[in-house]
């Protein structure tokens, strides 16, 4: 990187406020980092952490308010301009272009290399080498990027930061995508780097921030509810700053109830969309009035075993089993009738109809049936009270159940779906990521949920990447690894070190 | 019938045949690399038909002939790039769907060019149009000569035209920006690029290529002017862009296979084979089908945000 560009010595935010169409997202925030200092930007989602940074980086303009660079007034008009001025951020979601190899993907933001019609990749090459040598980030340069593991996206994303001039760096919840160990290895690494950078770190992870910051800001609905030195706080104190509540996250502390198995499969076979075999040989047992965690690396065969297990997609050998009847390539709807209920991972196009009202979600799966339809016309009464005693019994907020169901916020879709799939009375229920991007008050409630039908006898395969949750919530805990089941471990004996070496693949004997 | 023979008949045919194909489906496939597919494209090649023959009808005698055609080539390529412009400020400013917005293009450049045809000129008319420029020496080689050889300097100009395609999609900045705004138009965002910046420059190459495409059907191949001459070839052209993998190589390869298909059903009718010509005539659009219903679907390379308009403040 070399002397190039002004030193940072300061960088201050001073009342920003933006309004997106009916969301007030920063509401006057201000913000002071100085030089070699990690700020650590704290809230929980839709607080305006992100849209705050993504005005830092001239991405959005503010309605109102100033950007201060050693004191100086800027306008950021795009991303060049802060780049121009030594600002980089690696986004939560990674800015990489999945069909460009690691040296063309740096090689779009560097200016200097685009001369005229030639691009000087040479140039390009060089600075990438010169930055991983220097903060000890290796790449592979001419791999693609879709070729890379996750870990290595995210060492591309600062290299490329880097590269592209950054002296002071954002990091919108870097770690939410990697393993226990990759996150402490990234957290040594910008522990190191912070020698001479400046850094604001987003994150809800709390020890996180405990471990890498110097100073926090915690912002509540778009405002800035706290400031404050790192080391004075504990994590209990800032989660309850975060919430604006106090949040206990229930555990798993009911009687150790050996239910019957439930839902077996045995040397399961699976494609994944590609055409590999995305489970190879996968062996699992739930039993009844359980919580089985499985966890892993996303993209080590969930999505494929929550879908064959639901019927939407088939399996090329092996069976599964639901309380002893073969449920392996039937259609959803069979699958269903036979007691099977599914939260998905992706809320918002596989667990609703977004254009649809809540109550017509609400009925998703049984509007055939004569509860609610009778001779093929729909019971539009029954339908009614259907959505309003739910509403009332799982908490949906909402205007009224005629709001179209993808209007709501993460945590009352979720709501939607929980109550969709828990009122039919399933025998069990596969969770994908039931928390995945929610705040800390919808995960509080979703596990009092999942937790209550576990002791009404419910099985629930609980399909996870947070290490904490899958620990609070479940009674074993399988840990999936390129679509194999490596070990089945009694809840109470897991530590999130023995299932971080399970999750990158490491058994030890 | 000497089979060699026929085979040269075919090929030499097949080659011109190509060229209008080739040259649409490279300027397509730089629209969908930024993530915009114009449907339209055989709307703008019905208006480059048009434009490119009216100056070489309209200077056919008088002093300024001899610029005729060259006016024709302009006002066809310079049509086109404001058809394309047009397209990306309904698709990327306006955000209208691509597809239906396509078909509006189609059916304006052709209605346009049809009217405006039936108003200024009438009837049936031919012009001298480009003629064949033989390369001295090369035409002469015994096959290779009438195949590759005697074309006219568009059809060289075409062939030209994929391994310059090749170098500016693949080696230059403006290549590596379309191709990163076509597949993740968010990540060249925050980059600075200017994604919608980017899809008109891209649309406006497009067009300026398919006017051309036009302009050589009426210059060189037809040497004439009808309103339905293009012929589906707009339509054949964003088929090529998917079966060629959106790569100037790929594309080459679709529309000769294509031009031969049609190439080898005229020579099943003149050589009189006893095979009804309907289904003759049938074969390469069934060709198209069938290999594009067999093409690998992986899009690993390909543009991956095709069709999705990009608004930065869409939250997601």
């Amino acid at each position: 990187m070399g002397g190039e560009g002004a030193r940072i010595t300061s960088l201050g935010l001073e009342g920003i406020t933006k309004r997106f169409p009916g969301v007030l997202a920063c509401d006057g925030v201000s913000l002071d980092v100085g030089e070699g200092e990690v700020l650590a930007l704290v809230g929980e989602n839709g607080a305006g952490k992100t849209t705050l940074m993504n005005i830092l980086m001239g991405l959005y303009r503010p309605d109102e308010g100033r950007i201060l660079l050693n004191g100086v007034e800027q306008r950021f008009r795009s991303p060049s301009d802060a780049f121009a001025a030594g600002i980089g951020m690696v986004h939560q979601h990674f800015m990489l272009v999945p069909n460009l190899t690691v040296t063309e993907n740096v090689a779009l933001g560097m200016r200097s290399a685009h001369r005229g019609l030639r691009l000087d990749m040479k140039a390009v090459r060089r600075r990438i080498a010169e930055v991983s040598e220097r903060h000890g980030l290796p790449v592979q340069a001419e791999a693609y990027v879709w070729q890379l593991s996750v870990g290595e996206q995210q060492r591309v994303e600062l290299v490329k930061t880097l590269c592209l001039g950054a002296r002071f760096l954002i990091l919108d919840e870097p770690t939410s995508a990697l393993t226990p160990q990759e996150t402490d290895e990234l957290i040594a690494l910008l522990k190191h780097m912070t020698r001479e950078l400046s850094v604001i770190f987003i994150s809800h992870k709390l020890h996180e921030v405990k471990a890498l910051s110097d100073t926090v800001t915690i912002l509540r609905q778009g405002r800035v509810v706290f400031r404050g030195r790192t080391a004075d706080h504990s994590p209990a104190d800032l989660a309850a700053l975060m919430t604006g509540h106090e949040v206990v996250l229930p555990c798993n502390a009911c009687a150790d109830e050996c239910g019957k198995p439930l839902l077996v499969a045995r040397d399961l076979k699976v494609r994944g969309d590609r055409g590999h075999l995305a489970l190879d040989g996968l062996e699992l047992e739930l039993r009844s009035g359980e919580i089985l965690g499985l966890a892993g690396v996303s993209g080590n065969g969930q999505r494929e075993l929550a879908e064959a297990i639901n019927g939407l997609r088939r399996i090329e050998s092996g069976s599964i089993e639901l309380a002893g009847e073969a449920i392996a390539n039937l259609g959803p709807e069979e699958v269903i009738a036979k007691g099977m209920g599914y939260i998905p991972e992706d809320r918002n196009t596989e667990g609703i109809v977004p254009s649809f009202s809540i109550k017509e979600n609400l009925v998703l799966k049984d509007f055939g049936t004569p509860a609610f339809s009778r001779a093929s016309f729909l019971r539009l009464g029954a339908i009614d009270g259907n959505a309003e005693a739910l509403k009332e019994r799982f908490d949906i907020r909402c205007p009224s159940t005629k709001t179209a169901a993808g209007s709501l916020s993460g945590g009352n879709i979720q709501k939607v779906i929980l109550a969709r799939e828990l009122a039919r009375g399933p025998k069990a229920l596969v969770a994908v990521y039931p928390t995945r991007g929610l705040d800390m008050g919808a995960e509080e409630y979703i596990h009092n949920q999942l937790l209550a039908r576990r002791c009404e006898g419910v099985g629930i395969l609980l399909i996870s990447e947070e290490l904490e949750e899958i620990m609070n919530l479940s009674d074993r805990i399988a840990v999936i690894y390129k679509g194999r089941v490596l070990a089945v471990i009694p809840g109470k004996d897991a530590t999130k070190a023995r299932l971080g070496m399970l999750m990158a693949g490491v058994v030890d004997e | 019938m000497d089979l060699l023979a026929t085979l040269q008949n075919i090929l030499s045919i097949g080659v011109p045949f190509s060229v209008a194909l080739l040259i649409a489906g490279l300027g397509e496939m730089f629209n969908q690399r930024a993530g915009v597919f114009n449907l339209g494209c055989e709307g703008i090649m019905a208006m480059g038909a048009f434009l490119a023959f009216l100056p070489p009808f309209f200077l056919k005698a008088g002093p300024w002939a001899a610029y005729g055609n060259l006016l024709g080539l302009a006002a066809a390529m310079g049509a086109g790039a404001l058809l394309g412009l047009l397209f990306a400020l309904v698709t990327v400013s306006f955000k209208a769907p691509q597809g239906i917005a396509g078909i509006g293009l189609q059916m304006l450049g052709w209605g346009a060019a049809g009217t405006l045809f039936r108003h200024f000129v009438g009837g049936v008319t031919g012009i001298e149009g480009i003629p064949t420029l033989p390369i001295p020496g090369l035409s002469k080689l015994p096959f290779l000569g009438p195949v590759l050889f005697n074309h006219s300097v568009i059809a060289y100009l075409a062939f030209l035209l994929v391994p310059a395609s090749w170098w500016l999609l693949f080696k230059t900045p403006w290549g590596l920006k379309v191709r990163a705004v076509g597949t993740y138009p968010r990540a060249a965002d925050t980059l600075g690029i200017d994604v919608r910046r980017i899809r008109y420059q891209a649309l406006a190459l497009g067009g300026a290529m398919a006017g051309l495409a036009g302009a050589y059907l009426s210059l060189c191949q037809a040497k004439m002017f009808a309103d339905d001459m293009i012929a589906g070839r707009g339509f054949i052209a964003v088929a090529l862009v998917y079966f060629g993998r959106w790569h100037p190589a790929g594309i080459l390869f679709g529309a000769l296979l294509f031009s031969l298909a049609q190439a080898f059903q005229l020579a099943v009718q003149v050589l009189g084979i006893k095979f009804p010509y309907e289904f003759a005539v049938m074969l390469p659009y069934v060709l198209v089908i069938v290999v594009l219903s067999l093409a690998r679907k992986s899009r690993m390379l390909g543009p991956s945000a095709l069709g999705k308009p990009f608004d930065r403040e869409m939250r997601i």
